[in-house]
């Protein structure tokens, strides 16, 4: 009985559309570049996932805290602001502690400021509803973001190196499929997970 | 001035914004369902790069100078929308035809990455502010390009290919740009 009471709660909505339904990368297609350009090793796209996931909770958060105070007008500008003071700290944290992973990601950890799901999540979600929600909101659509992040990364490390976080994975006669880890690999990649997962969740885009 | 060239030419092409560095990719899928408006969101992305790239070269710089550069990040985008909210105003008030083509376009690019990464990749790859003007040209034009082609092929598309149901809309779009990207891939080594 309980459990059939669960899936009407407002917890549980936002879990299935953070992690399923509207997963930002799969469904909506937001915050594409960095699910790209970093996702050929897997120990990036965990990097990656991780200071996504820790700038969605802290700027919703905060644009929640003060969403009374911020004059429409010029909310976008505020937003931006918050954005990107928490992205100097994932930069500045990477750099102090993981200085190889930081090198490897270059100025992909400054455009997480630009990534869409982000702002999205300020605009559409934290600016409407109260702090408890906004913080398990950004934590299902960060880690929605970053578990088709690890995905998309398994694959392609194992194709492209044969290694999984760096252990070789594949057998000695293994030739590396180079252009795994180049662009066109994960454009590839990503198009056939975005495939499964509609087949899967029985959600089509309608043909414009 | 062969370097120079080369690093035009690569920019547009080999080290194609779009394509090899996968940057500003939210608005390529969005605005690329029709060839003009492709058109008018790469010419804007060309001005609104440019000009950006040039502003925050000497800020850059002043930055340095101070010892600040932890918050070039901040700077660096709020140089973009000011840039753009003043292109804005100004391409309304003075360029009103030029304003109806693609001044639709120009609040979407604050948040377009390509612009920001340029601005980051002069500082990582220490560009001199001649190489800087080339390359943030050079790819805005790449970046134009790529939203044209991907753009002109989804309209053929729209018309004529039986698309898979799970791919169809921005699924397809991938397979598009990662077949775009492997021929891109061609053009290395065009100019030595």
């Amino acid at each position: 009985m309980k459990l059939i009471r669960l899936k009407y709660t407002k917890w549980f909505n936002i879990s299935k559309n953070g992690l399923s339904q509207n997963n930002p990368i799969a469904i909506g297609v937001l915050g594409i570049c960095s699910a790209l350009a970093v996702t050929n090793r897997v120990e990036n796209a965990i990097a990656m996932g991780l200071g996504v996931t820790f700038v969605i909770v802290a700027s919703s958060l905060m644009v929640s805290m003060i969403r009374r105070f911020i004059p429409p007008r010029v909310r976008m500008v505020t937003y931006m602001v918050i954005i990107a003071t928490f992205v100097i700290v994932v930069q500045l944290f990477l750099e102090a502690f993981f200085p190889i992973i930081a090198a490897a990601l270059g100025a992909y950890v400054g455009l997480i400021i630009t990534n869409c799901i982000v702002m999205g999540r300020a605009e559409a979600f934290a600016a409407k509803n109260p702090m408890r929600f906004t913080f398990y909101d950004g934590l299902a659509n960060g880690l929605g973001y970053t578990y088709v992040l690890i995905l998309v990364a398994l694959v392609r490390e194992v194709l492209a190196f044969g290694t999984i976080l760096n252990y070789q994975v594949m057998p000695d006669g293994f030739v590396n499929w180079t252009v795994m880890a180049m662009a066109p690999g994960g454009f590839f990649v990503l198009a056939i997970f975005i495939w499964i997962i509609r087949e899967l969740t029985n959600n089509y885009e309608l043909q414009q | 001035m062969t370097d120079l060239y080369r690093l035009f030419v690569e920019s547009i092409l080999s080290q194609n914004i779009a394509l090899m560095f996968i940057l500003g990719m939210c608005p390529l899928i969005a605005v690329s369902t029709s060839v003009k408006n492709a058109k008018g969101m790469g010419i804007a992305v060309i001005f609104v790069v440019s000009i950006t790239a040039m502003i925050n070269y000497p800020i850059y710089l002043l930055l340095r100078a101070t010892g600040t550069t932890n918050i070039q990040l901040l700077v660096f985008i709020a140089t973009i929308a000011a840039t753009v909210q003043f292109l804005e105003m100004f391409i309304d008030k003075f360029f009103p035809a030029l304003y109806n083509a693609f001044g639709l376009f120009l609040p979407l690019i604050t948040v377009n990455c390509a612009i920001l990464a340029v601005s980051l990749f002069f500082v990582n790859r220490t560009y001199t502010f001649v190489e800087t003007t080339t390359f943030a040209v050079g790819s805005g034009i790449g970046w134009a390009l790529a939203i044209i082609l991907v753009a002109g092929l989804r309209e053929k598309m729209a018309k004529t290919s039986d698309v898979p149901k799970g791919l169809a809309g921005k699924g397809i779009v991938f397979i598009v740009l990662g077949i775009l990207s492997l021929a891109f891939i061609g053009f290395t080594g065009l100019v030595s």
